[in-house]
């Protein structure tokens, strides 16, 4: 056990000491999250901007039931000036223009954003159709009520919480076990701690735990930083994300292990891992979601581990499933860490 | 505690033994026919020797000769091609952990964990052998690092890597000592004061291998030295036997003005002389001749009398010529 925690001890002290490695596998994923979480921070509640002219009655003295929706779903700043609102709509500072001609609501949109476009016509479609209603005092026959299915499409970070983080674990276990590897062997520190009465296990076990180590630290920053900076709610099951990053862990330390094999350098062992990870994160979905990506894209990201890290992140964390469903996941991140530790121990050599 | 009684004499610093004045067993190392080739270099070829218990044995040869492949062999990290290594009765690239806690070995190049201080790497690699933590503070002294305690390894100067190296190799107080050029990077002082470690170490009944370049070291240290070219030794004995047997000429030389090149030529009688600014040398096979001689013309200001040295039968055995 000694050896084992002293060598866990002096990796630990080593990643903490070397502020690059830090950076990269911590705060660097960490800017992206604040970076997205700003960017689309209120995509999913965002509210009209609308800018109002002269009086507009069926807004002004919409009953309360209307009312309420109206403050929902509009944010309005009244105007004099038509033609300065007009323009204000037309390069995009503003959503639409309206005003009330009699009877007659007038919408002035842009179709530069067609979501936009299609949001402005829908929110006051059904503005008209509530106030009509009213008018005729009849309680409505049917209602419609909406429940979005997955937390995610609520609030973006939700998305790309789960997604960052499997990246930054991903990467974090890749770069640490390459230049682990590359750097002892060119050091001949394998080769002295080769000959020292230690189990070669003993060595690879501690890399192990640090890895891990360091990808808990991960995720318990990626959390705090989610939850208090951008209001990340977390689902039931998100307790699962501890084996499951142990098994992401495992799976990206193999292929560490595979890069610094074969690299001769520590910038080769670098230069690898980066040309497999950082691909991998696009097809992944770790930086924007697949839905829209052609079949072959989402073929693709089927056989890649950090897909699999992802899909089993956003099911227990965000999309409220139960435990279970982060089984298949792990299942197939260690399948992939058994082959590629297999490949990576025939390339293994001692020194240089 | 272990079952032998050389593991109870080894719990301690500078080895009760040696305060006791009990001695250790000792490790024996047999090398037979062992052979090493990359590609068509024959880096080891043939080389067989035996360092008795106790020993001091010194390898040495001019670069690419063959010492650290040996030594690497012997020590089990390279499995000889062919030949045999056996230390006691192992065989050490099988690394059975019991002969490897027996084991110090220092490579040459230094080889430390990334971004820890001499303390922490002393610390770690103690704790690989089941070191009390204690004996850090000891080979801090022992080396003379105690106020480089704190520094980095990066931090450290090539000298002071090399010290910690060899304090790393010594954290278990092996029985057996394997060092790879461990006085290369350093002053004459840090030099003088490995040799004392080492003749400690040594002193207590352990054994000690080493490779160096200089030749007073070896001459100093070892009990008896190897001489390796191009993968075979050429010679195996004691520095001063190699040296007797070179039957090398006594060089004595003279302050300048001392006397003159002709009295100098008549008293050599026919042994060759040199005369520069530095003064005047007679080498001779002859020296009471010539120094009763020079003792009658009270001309011995400034004398000096160079017998030959390891470092002569090297250069014999080896060639004087450079070799890229
Ligand atoms: N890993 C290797 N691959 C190929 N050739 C090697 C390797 N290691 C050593 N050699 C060759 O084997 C020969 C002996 O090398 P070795 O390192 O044993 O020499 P040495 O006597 O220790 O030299 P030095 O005094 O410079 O340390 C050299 O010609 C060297 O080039
Ligand atoms: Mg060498």
């Amino acid at each position: 056990m000694k050896p084992f925690t002293s060598l866990a001890r002096a990796m630990l002290k080593g990643f903490f000491r070397d502020k690059m490695a830090f950076f990269f596998a911590v705060i660097f994923p960490l800017m992206f999250l604040v970076l997205f979480g700003g960017i689309f921070t209120d995509q999913g509640a965002s509210r009209t901007d609308v800018i109002q002219v002269g009086s507009v009655p069926v807004l002004d003295e919409a009953p309360k039931e209307v009312k309420a929706y109206l403050d929902e779903s509009l944010d309005i700043t009244r105007s004099s000036d038509e033609k300065d609102a007009v323009q204000k709509v037309r390069k995009g500072d503003a959503d639409a223009v309206i005003s009330q001609d009699g009877d007659r609501l007038v919408v002035r949109y842009s179709q530069a954003d067609q979501v936009k476009a299609a949001t402005v016509q829908g929110t006051f479609q059904s503005i008209v159709q509530s106030v009509n209603l009213a008018q005729t005092g009849e309680a409505p026959r049917f209602t419609l009520t909406t429940d979005r299915v997955e937390d995610d499409s609520l609030k973006s970070i939700q998305y790309y919480t789960p997604g960052l983080m499997g990246w930054a674990i991903a990467s974090g276990a890749t770069f640490g076990a390459a230049t682990n590897l590359v750097v002892w062997r060119r050091n001949g520190l394998l080769r002295r701690l080769r000959l020292a009465p230690i189990p070669t296990r003993s060595v690879v076990l501690a890399r192990v735990a640090v890895s891990i180590a360091i990808a808990i630290v991960q995720a318990a920053i990626f959390l705090g930083v989610g939850i208090g900076l951008f209001g990340l709610r977390l689902t039931g099951s998100w307790p699962m994300i501890i084996p499951l990053l142990v098994c992401g862990t495992l799976a990206f330390m193999a292929i560490g292990l595979l890069a610094g094999a074969v690299a001769k350098s520590e910038e080769a062992a670098v230069g690898i891992a980066n040309f497999v990870v950082l691909p991998m994160a696009f097809l992944s979905g770790s930086f924007f979601p697949l839905d829209g990506a052609p079949g072959y894209v989402t073929a693709i990201s089927k056989v890649l581990p950090l897909k699999h890290l992802n899909d089993g992140m956003l099911d227990t964390m965000v999309r409220g499933e139960g435990p279970s469903s982060a089984i298949v996941p792990m299942l197939v991140l260690l399948g992939f860490a058994v082959v590629v530790t297999a490949i990576a121990s025939r390339l293994f050599r001692w020194d240089d | 505690m272990r079952g032998r009684d050389a593991t109870v004499v080894m719990t301690s610093p500078q080895g009760v033994g040696a305060r006791l004045g009990f001695r250790l067993v000792g490790v024996e190392i047999r090398v037979e026919g062992l052979v090493m080739t990359y590609g068509d270099v024959r880096a080891v070829d043939d080389v067989s020797f035996t360092v008795a218990p106790g020993e001091f044995f010194g390898l040495l040869g001019p670069n690419g000769a063959g010492k650290t492949t040996t030594l690497e062999m012997i020590e089990g990290l390279r499995k000889p091609q062919s030949g045999s290594v056996r230390i006691d009765d192992h065989e050490p690239w099988r690394r059975e952990p019991a002969l490897q806690r027996r084991m110090g070995v220092q490579l040459q190049s230094s080889s430390f964990f990334e971004r820890l201080t001499a303390r922490e790497q002393l610390d770690t690699f103690g704790a690989l052998y089941g070191v009390a933590a204690g004996r850090t503070d000891e080979m801090l002294e022992q080396v003379g690092l105690v106020d480089k305690a704190g520094v980095r390894t990066e931090d450290l100067s090539g000298g002071q890597k090399q010290r910690l190296s060899i304090a790393c190799a010594l954290i278990h107080d092996p029985e057996v000592v394997f060092l790879d050029e461990p006085t290369a990077a350093l002053d004459p002082q840090a030099r003088r004061n490995l040799w004392d470690v080492l003749r400690t170490i040594n002193a207590s009944g352990r054994t000690v291998v080493l490779t160096t370049h200089h030749m007073d070291e070896a001459e100093v240290l070892c009990d008896r030295v190897a001489i390796m070219d191009a993968g075979r030794i050429l010679e195996l004995d004691t520095p001063a036997a190699l040296v007797r047997g070179l039957d090398a000429p006594v060089r004595i030389s003279l302050a300048p003005g001392t006397l003159s090149v002709d009295d100098a030529r008549a008293i050599a009688g026919g042994d060759p002389v040199t005369a520069d600014d530095q003064g005047t040398t007679i080498t001779t096979r002859e020296p009471s001749r010539v120094l009763t001689a020079l003792a009658q013309r009270d001309a011995l200001d400034g004398l000096s009398v160079k017998g030959a040295s390891l470092e002569d039968v090297f250069l014999e055995l080896t060639g004087r010529e450079y070799r890229a």
